[in-house]
């Protein structure tokens, strides 16, 4: 079934601060109708220092919704409620040693909860302001809703400007036929049509002649090209706090170094493809993107 | 027949898969080896294949029942032969653009005809009642010269309902209708007679009866129009081009002959088993409640509702004792909904969550049905002690309302 971790599984099988909190003073209900999960966070909070001395729960839910709910509870007890506030949802994912994309939407609901809690002990009124729909791509854990609104607000075309945009379809392709379906539609809501041919950039064979007439690009220009082409690149890594640096050019070979959290990132592969197939566009030539720890065959250029 | 069991656990997940029968095995292993010609080559190689597969077939059709061994037809899985059925229909009558189907049908049938409506083509769901039955003034409605193709499954995979094919391929063919039928859950456990029936096209899968996975039939009677999925070979008169897969066939072939010889224990000391793990765990546990229609269905199969709770957290906890079943819960699938089958029935929300479905094989035992009938009462209950729709000792009063978040 599922990878759970093995801290999923502890937090599932011997969850921590089950039930409601006896005379708790902050109550947070809400669901996800991604999975029909709900969840209950009840908390004692002190009234002078606002610090969280109870929390417990109460969880309708898969394994990993209770395991999220009860690692909730585990981190939140004994901070105030706006440190309380602070915890992400990825915190609650790492507390657990991560969880499976399907099931990332059980600690948005965790932290959805502390919200709700929280703005119930404040007297406010809590307003979840997304909504979840169905999980399109897997490997980064994006949804339909989400696809949906992005192609809407930045007029998308392409498989590929989806990727750029939200991830999806960036790994393993295997949903670019549903990411052309929501394209297809919100196309033609807008009165257009899906152009499949778009989703293809093609590497014009005309631009390698017009770049270097008459002959091969100098060693310098070469490198420039790919000099220019990472920082091209670098703006997107740098937004999801990685980064990349040319190190070396070796004939076919390009390496280069991932830096901050591009490092031991699992989707770190993906990425070199990624900026391996941009230099190959911008110089019109194939070469091949290695980590620069890659082991070095002897040059045969 | 528990010697053949699993060294340990309690398997009860057989309308999943099944165990590849030890005798299966035993008849397959050759195929690996020493007879591993090509069924079509001239040489002796081959010859014993063939003949091999000839026998196979012919053990295929004593179990289905079927007038001639030519009208069994070797694919890859049930999926296949599904998909072979619906689209021969759809190609062979061009002028027919519809299909009449369940709402209940495995994803096998429902995802190829939704996304043949987006080629144009219309579908019928037939819609059932609270005990997954269908409205058959409803199907007779629908039947019309432009039907291409009916294909209604014999038994439902969740709920074990079984739908009255035979009477429906009647009604079809008064109609000038093809009608198939995924009959995957069905084969081997409820006696077929194709011969006498008016079944156009059924598909099976080899390793819901024991044999293994990768191999299907789909049986096509003789004179039927049809057109093929796979061309290319002669292989299957041409009807499946592809090398046989022969070391599976013939592991079919022997499953099919054992599921004839074990066909009344599975239904009489087989349907005494399950109905006693039902009633355990009904008299057990407070708030449960049997999906499908209890009457009529498959002997190995027991869906249970249990309120208030989720099915993957049942699932889990059961795992850890060593316990097999399965969910029609939203979370075990990753997919929006509970499953289809549920919803369909008006199941409400808070139990089709919680549905868990035991299936159980001819390998089951006494013993083990009473280790279940005793390990799932306090896991539910502990499980409900952590419901915000559970109290003390029950429901809290209007669970629906006392408990009703924010939905995101």
């Amino acid at each position: 079934m599922w990878d759970y971790s093995d801290k999923v599984k502890e937090h599932f099988f011997s969850p921590r601060n089950a039930g409601a909190v006896d005379d708790a003073n902050a109550i947070g209900d809400v669901g996800s109708l991604s999975c029909g999960d709900a969840l209950r966070l009840s908390l004692k909070v002190d009234p002078d220092t606002e610090v969280i001395e109870e929390a417990g729960f109460q969880t309708f839910g898969c394994g990993s919704a209770i395991a999220s709910s009860s690692a909730l509870t585990e981190i939140i007890k004994g901070m105030t409620l706006d440190q309380a506030l602070n915890v992400s949802n990825q915190d609650i994912a790492d507390f657990l040693d991560g969880l499976p994309p399907e099931k990332m939407h059980c600690s948005v609901m965790g932290r959805e909860a502390l919200q709700a809690a929280v703005a119930n002990y404040r007297g406010e009124e809590w307003k979840d302001d997304h909504e979840e729909g169905a999980l399109v791509c897997k490997c980064f854990a994006v949804d339909e809703v989400l696809i949906e609104e992005t192609i809407r607000a930045n007029g998308l075309t392409t498989v590929a400007e989806v990727a750029n945009y939200t991830k999806a379809g960036g790994g393993c392709s295997a949903c670019h036929e549903g990411i052309e379906e929501v394209l297809g539609r919100v196309l033609a809501d807008q009165g257009k049509a899906f152009d499949p041919a778009a989703a293809q950039p093609q590497p014009a064979p005309a631009a390698a002649p017009a770049s270097a007439p008459g002959g091969k690009l100098t060693n310098l220009q070469r490198i420039r090209r790919i000099e220019n082409a990472i920082e091209a690149i670098r703006p997107n890594l740098q937004r999801d706090h990685g980064d990349v640096e040319l190190i070396d050019v070796e004939g076919k070979n390009v390496y280069v170094r991932m830096t901050g959290a591009c490092v031991g990132c699992q989707m770190a592969s993906v990425t070199m493809d990624g900026i391996q197939e941009r230099i190959v566009e911008d110089l019109g030539e194939f070469v091949r993107v290695l980590p620069a720890d890659a082991p070095r065959l002897a040059a045969s250029v | 027949m528990s010697q053949h069991a699993p060294a340990s656990g309690i398997y009860l997940d057989n309308n999943a898969t099944t165990m590849v029968d030890p005798e299966v095995v035993s008849a397959m292993l050759p195929f690996f080896t020493e007879q591993f010609g090509n069924p079509s080559s001239l040489h002796q190689f081959g010859n014993q294949v063939g003949r091999a597969i000839k026998q196979a077939r012919q053990q295929v059709q004593t179990l289905l029942g079927a007038e001639h061994d030519s009208e069994i037809v070797f694919t890859s899985c049930g999926t296949e032969s599904d998909s072979t059925a619906i689209l021969s229909a759809l190609k062979a009558q061009p002028e027919r653009r519809e299909i009449i189907t369940t709402v209940v049908e495995h994803p096998a049938v429902l995802s190829l005809c939704e996304h043949l409506e987006k080629d144009g083509y219309r579908v019928h769901y037939l819609k059932v009642d609270n005990k997954g039955r269908l409205d058959m003034q409803q199907y007779m409605d629908l039947l019309s010269d432009r039907t291409a193709i009916v294909s209604v499954m014999w038994a439902n995979n969740e709920s074990g309902t079984l739908f009255p094919v035979e009477e429906m391929a009647l009604l079809a063919r008064s109609a000038g209708v093809l009608f198939h039928t995924d009959a995957v859950q069905a084969v081997g456990k409820v006696p077929i007679d194709l011969k006498r029936s008016a079944i156009d096209m059924l598909s099976l899968s080899g390793h819901k009866l024991h044999a293994p996975k990768g191999i299907g039939v789909l049986y096509l009677r003789r004179n039927t129009r049809f057109r093929p999925l796979l061309r290319g070979g002669h292989q299957e008169r041409g009807r499946r081009a592809g090398t046989e897969n022969t070391a599976s066939i013939v592991g079919l072939g022997k499953a099919c002959e054992l599921a004839m010889v074990h066909m009344d224990d599975e239904t009489t000391r087989g349907r005494a088993l399950r109905d006693r793990l039902e009633r355990g765990i009904l008299d057990a546990v407070p708030h449960c409640f049997v999906t499908g229609d209890p009457g009529n269905r498959l002997p190995n199969t027991c869906n249970i509702a249990f309120e208030y709770i989720e099915g993957e957290a049942i699932l889990l906890l059961l795992n850890k004792l060593g316990i097999a079943a399965s969910s029609g819960s939203a979370c075990t699938s990753g997919s929006l909904e509970p499953s289809h089958v549920m919803r369909a029935m008006g199941i409400p929300f808070t139990a089709a969550h919680g549905t868990v479905r035991f299936s159980l094989s001819r390998y089951n035992s006494e013993q083990e049905i009473d280790r279940v009938i005793e390990a799932v009462p306090p896991i539910i209950a502990q499980l409900r002690k952590l419901s915000p729709y559970w109290g003390e000792d029950g429901p809290v009063e209007n669970p629906e309302a006392a408990f009703a978040p924010a939905y995101a």
